[in-house]
């Protein structure tokens, strides 16, 4: 008897929370999915997903813009490269800022 | 089609468009971003450029090419390039100031950023590079040294001689005025004559204020400067500005931000002084507003105030909320720091209100219902 094909499994992927000045981009979604192994490439997956979406979180110099912050499962990240695991919880989320 | 003044705010988009008995408010569109700077192309009036952002998101480019009913995010909106890691890079924190392009040259665009950035779009808006001639030169550090305004250290006043394309002057707030007659691959500093209370060297080459340089679309030598030291008018080949802001009230001053030209008339300008002393209020002088024009290139200046409050008004216009209409009188129009549009319909000879209770205005710019627009 042939040995059983090895099981394949799609890779679940994150579940992204998106603060309401985002949503012009997710078409009003509050909450998309996306693939990567941190959240650099999170946001890569988004930005293919919703053009234009990345710039205005992360500046040229990648850096997180000033009035952005990002987390992982409620874990405030403060670089790119920080760890992003299937079935993880990004929030992108949009400081409180001016009047 | 109609006329339409487009309404830059701290809080959205707003447009009056002309109607027989007068002009009628709508929008807000983008209601809540912070609009800088919206203009019609003069080569296809269909066309509009709008810079923009939130105060959450970065700044950005959206475009138009039904007059305003929709719009496009630019793919690619200015940035500067991406330095080694470990370098210290500038961000684009601000998309300011944008100028059509030359009338030969269809779809180009300028854009002057905050800190201090000039980029150039090919198409119409969509994509934006870096003029590295200027972003790059050897002397950025210098004249753009870090003086930034409240607002950030702006590049705006971008003009392209209608003559020739590759002749083009930009302004720093602060660092002064700069030309180019290489379409953006070399720059030297044009503020010769120019007042700089601020710097310890009166006659410094660079590091000046200029709050708006305007070209005279007829007469392309003729420049006129509102700056943070008084009002200037150039004549080039001459390369000395003249302040004719001196011929002006002695209890006026001439500080302000906006200045218009006439279409046809070289000699014919309009600026709306502000309070700049002490702490620089900036507000209507007295709180009493009043436009300023010169029929004679800047030798007498004429209050016009009628229509105006006639006290306890302490508001100003900022410098891209102020330009003219392409009709005979010319029409007037002003946007204020308090949501209000005033507009003349006579060149400034009487004023009445056209909007209030909107959101502290940063621009308005004349799209006409067809042929050219004014910023």
């Amino acid at each position: 008897m042939p040995d059983a094909a090895p099981e394949t499994r799609a890779v679940p992927p994150c579940t992204v929370r998106v603060a309401s000045p985002l949503r012009s981009y997710t078409g009003g979604a509050a909450q998309v999915a996306a693939d990567g192994s941190d959240l650099s490439a999170v946001l890569a997956c988004l930005d293919a997903a919703y053009p234009g979406m990345r710039f205005r979180m992360i500046d040229e110099q990648e850096c997180i813009r000033p009035h952005i912050r990002l987390f992982v499962n409620g874990n405030e990240a403060l670089r790119l490269d920080a760890a992003v695991r299937p079935g993880d919880t990004v929030h992108l989320v949009c400081a409180l800022s001016g009047g | 089609m109609t006329d339409t003044l487009w309404i830059g705010t701290r809080k959205g988009l707003f447009a009056l468009r002309r109607q027989p008995r007068g002009w009628k408010l709508t929008g807000p569109q983008f209601l809540g971003h912070i609009v800088h700077h919206v203009v019609q192309d003069p080569r296809e009036p269909k066309r509009l450029v709008m810079a923009a952002k939130t105060g959450h998101l970065g700044p950005t480019i959206y475009f138009s090419t039904d007059r305003g009913k929709s719009w496009k995010e630019s793919a690619q909106p200015p940035a500067f390039p991406k330095v080694a890691e470990g370098e210290k890079g500038r961000a684009v924190q601000t998309t300011f100031w944008l100028t059509a392009g030359h009338a030969s040259q269809s779809g180009t665009w300028y854009c002057g950023t905050a800190p201090p950035g000039l980029f150039r779009s090919g198409d119409h808006g969509a994509t934006w590079t870096a003029v590295t001639g200027f972003n790059d030169n050897p002397m950025y550090s210098k004249w753009a040294a870090g003086f930034a305004t409240p607002g950030g250290e702006l590049l705006h006043s971008v003009l392209v001689d209608p003559r020739d394309p590759q002749h083009l002057y930009l302004s720093l707030s602060v660092g002064g005025t700069f030309e180019s007659t290489d379409g953006g691959a070399n720059w030297s500093p044009l503020n010769q004559g120019v007042h700089a209370d601020f710097l310890p060297d009166p006659e410094a080459p660079w590091g000046h204020d200029p709050h708006l340089v305007a070209m005279h679309p007829q007469q392309p030598d003729r420049l006129y400067q509102q700056n943070h030291c008084g009002i200037y008018r150039l004549d080039r080949p001459a390369s000395r500005w003249q302040r004719i802001g001196d011929n002006m009230p002695r209890k006026i001053r001439d500080i302000g931000f906006p200045i218009v030209l006439h279409a046809e008339n070289p000699d014919i300008a309009w600026v709306f002084p502000m309070d700049g002393t002490t702490v620089w209020p900036r507000t209507s002088v007295d709180g009493k507003p009043a436009v300023y024009m010169t029929r004679d290139g800047g030798r007498k200046w004429q209050r016009q105030d009628a229509g105006f409050p006639r006290s306890q008004a302490w508001w100003t216009v900022l410098r891209q909320a102020m330009c003219r209409d392409d009709r005979k009188g010319p029409g007037l129009y002003l946007g204020n720091t308090n949501g209000e549009v005033w507009g003349s319909a006579e060149g400034g000879a009487r004023w009445r209100n056209l909007a209030r209770h909107l959101p502290q205005i940063y621009s308005l710019t004349f799209a006409a219902s067809r042929g050219r627009g004014h910023a």
